[in-house]
């Protein structure tokens, strides 16, 4: 294993992270106070609250997440995307290191940032509710969990990618939308029943539930079934991580 | 003097079909200076790319200090370092982290005395903390350079180091790699540019086509193919080669102000005293006399020509 590979990819992309910092802390902030006063106050006065919850408590999971998942793809993808675009993958590809310590140079660097905002929008949510956590542990480890399989799913989309087109398609046409329609800001028990079960094929939904049990203790689908959720979406993922190891798929002809 | 890099029986098929290399064999010893030469699309950068682990060879072996680059990777990669011919850097980053990354990179634990040694030495210590994208051409060449050497490898490759850039600047280059040389570094080159490997290679390696023409060390080979002409200048023109000098290996200019006499300057005899005293019994009256030896360019024209 070849540790000094990894730290120096982590700290690399870590450095990315830093030099924009400003935006990177100020960006969640701006978008998270927006989110609570147009849900939150505007829509949130008229609706009392959703499963025993206030509504604007009730949307921080769901908010969270939507950062958190659109963070860690995009912020993988890009990281492993670049270098192919500007042509500094020949030095991952000729140094002695694996593509396992690849893999986890660029999706820790990626879960981290994601981490990062995810944090910092938990932070701001605490200016604008009143939050309590009801099982904090489970609480961090479904974030973690989180921004580790995106980071893996953003890292699939970069070796993908053929031009900055492709690197936004799949944020932007699947995972954006299947945060939104997967619970974020209602209760899958406010849909009409033929909706509710459509819904539950959206994985998104699983995910965003067990984080929201972790807040509430009361969620739409069983935290058990979140679980399995998640660990069946990184399996994919890693699956997917490694036949592009075997088989060098666009990075090694 | 031992076998650092060899390359046996190396092929080299792209999805598309492309055969990029044929069955190459290469030994290169340690320390030396190979230079590459081959025209455009002759495999040279192919051949770079496979041993570095950029492209995986279809078949053949390769190893590097004894290290197959296959199933030993790690530690025959640890051993090389590449100077791409693009110039492939991260345009944000500072000088001095970009170096310091290759370095990490390769398994090595951070040393900022010897990350300023080799900033220093390609004179890029006062740039270090300019971000890459405000460097010009010449300077982001070094950068390239400073982090191919920033993991101390043993063999060295410089893909057209060169190109592009201005003859200044290449005279500085071919100082780098004399200093390299002299540390101990094997150098292997590829160059569209003649005398870049006339001025600085120990061997000169011929490749087009992938497949290696030859490798020679750059003296013999010049000396062997490398034919030496005397121009002899006429004040009265001819317009054949007089009968008395038919024996000798002369021909008369277009113009026949001329003679022209090809010998070989190795050769045990030249002929040239006893033609120049024939000449002056066929009652031919010199004006100058010159020599010209054919350079490597010209004995590369021929070579491809003749592969062609």
């Amino acid at each position: 294993m070849n540790f000094q590979a990894v730290k120096a990819i982590y700290l690399f992309e870590m450095a990315r992270f830093f030099r924009t910092l400003a935006q990177s802390f100020l960006s969640p902030v701006l978008s998270t106070s927006l989110y609570f006063v147009v849900f939150g106050a505007a829509i949130g006065s008229r609706i009392d609250q959703v499963e025993g919850v206030s509504y604007g408590a009730f949307i921080v999971p769901g908010l969270i997440m939507l950062s958190v998942m659109t963070q860690a793809t995009s912020n993988a993808s890009f990281g492993i995307y670049f270098p192919k675009f500007i042509g500094t993958i020949y030095e991952l590809l000729s140094a002695p290191i694996s593509f396992f310590e690849i893999v986890i140079g660029y999706v820790g660097a990626a879960a981290t940032k994601a981490l990062f905002v995810g944090l910092v929008i938990l932070g701001t949510a605490y200016f604008f509710v009143d939050l309590q956590i009801a099982h904090p542990l489970a609480m961090f480890a479904f974030l973690i969990l989180t921004c580790l399989s995106f980071s893996l799913l953003g890292f699939i989309i970069g070796i993908w990618a053929q031009n900055f087109e492709q690197l936004q398609l799949i944020p932007l046409l699947v995972i954006t939308p299947l945060v939104f329609l997967g619970g974020s800001f209602y209760s899958i028990s406010m849909l009409p029943p033929v909706w509710q079960t459509i819904t539950l094929f959206n994985p998104v939904v699983y995910l965003i539930s067990g984080f929201r049990w972790s807040f509430f203790g009361a969620a739409d689908v069983g935290i058990g079934v979140s679980l399995i959720a998640i660990a069946a979406f990184t399996a994919i993922c890693l699956a997917i991580i490694w036949w592009i190891f075997k088989t060098g798929y666009r990075i090694r002809s | 003097m031992s076998v650092i890099l060899s390359v046996e029986n190396v092929t080299k098929t792209y999805d598309s079909g492309f055969e990029a290399l044929k069955g190459v064999d290469l030994q290169i010893d340690e320390g030396e200076i190979l230079a590459l030469l081959g025209p455009n699309g002759a495999g040279k950068t192919t051949l770079i790319s496979t041993i570095c682990g950029i492209t995986t060879p279809s078949s053949g072996r390769i190893t590097v200090a004894g290290h197959d680059i296959l199933s030993d990777y790690r530690q025959a990669r640890r051993i090389i370092g590449l100077v791409p011919q693009e110039l492939s850097l991260e345009p944000f980053e500072k000088v001095i982290n970009t170096v310091r990354l290759s370095r990490g990179l390769f398994g090595k634990g951070r040393d900022e005395a010897y990350i300023e040694k080799i900033l220093r030495q390609l004179s890029l210590w006062d740039k270090r903390n300019a971000k890459v994208m405000e460097l010009s051409g010449g300077m982001k060449r070094r950068v390239l350079i400073a982090k191919a050497l920033s993991h101390e490898p043993r063999v060295l490759f410089l893909d057209e180091p060169t190109a592009g850039v201005d003859v200044e600047l290449r005279k500085d280059m071919w100082q780098v790699v004399e200093e390299l040389k002299s540390n101990g570094v094997t150098i292997i080159l590829t160059t569209h540019y003649i005398e870049e490997a006339e001025a600085i290679a120990d061997r000169v390696g011929v490749i087009n086509q992938g497949r290696i023409l030859l490798v020679e060390p750059k003296v013999d080979l010049m000396q062997r193919m490398g034919r030496k002409q005397l121009t002899i200048e006429l004040q009265d023109p001819v317009t054949d080669v007089p009968d008395s000098l038919k024996d000798y290996d002369l021909r008369a200019s277009d113009d026949g102000n001329a003679l022209i006499y090809c010998y070989d300057s190795n050769g045990p005899r030249t002929g040239i005293t006893t033609l120049l005293a024939d000449l002056q019994k066929a009652g031919l009256h010199m004006t100058d006399i010159q020599t010209h030896q054919s350079s490597l360019e010209e004995i590369f024209v021929d070579l491809v020509k003749e592969t062609a």
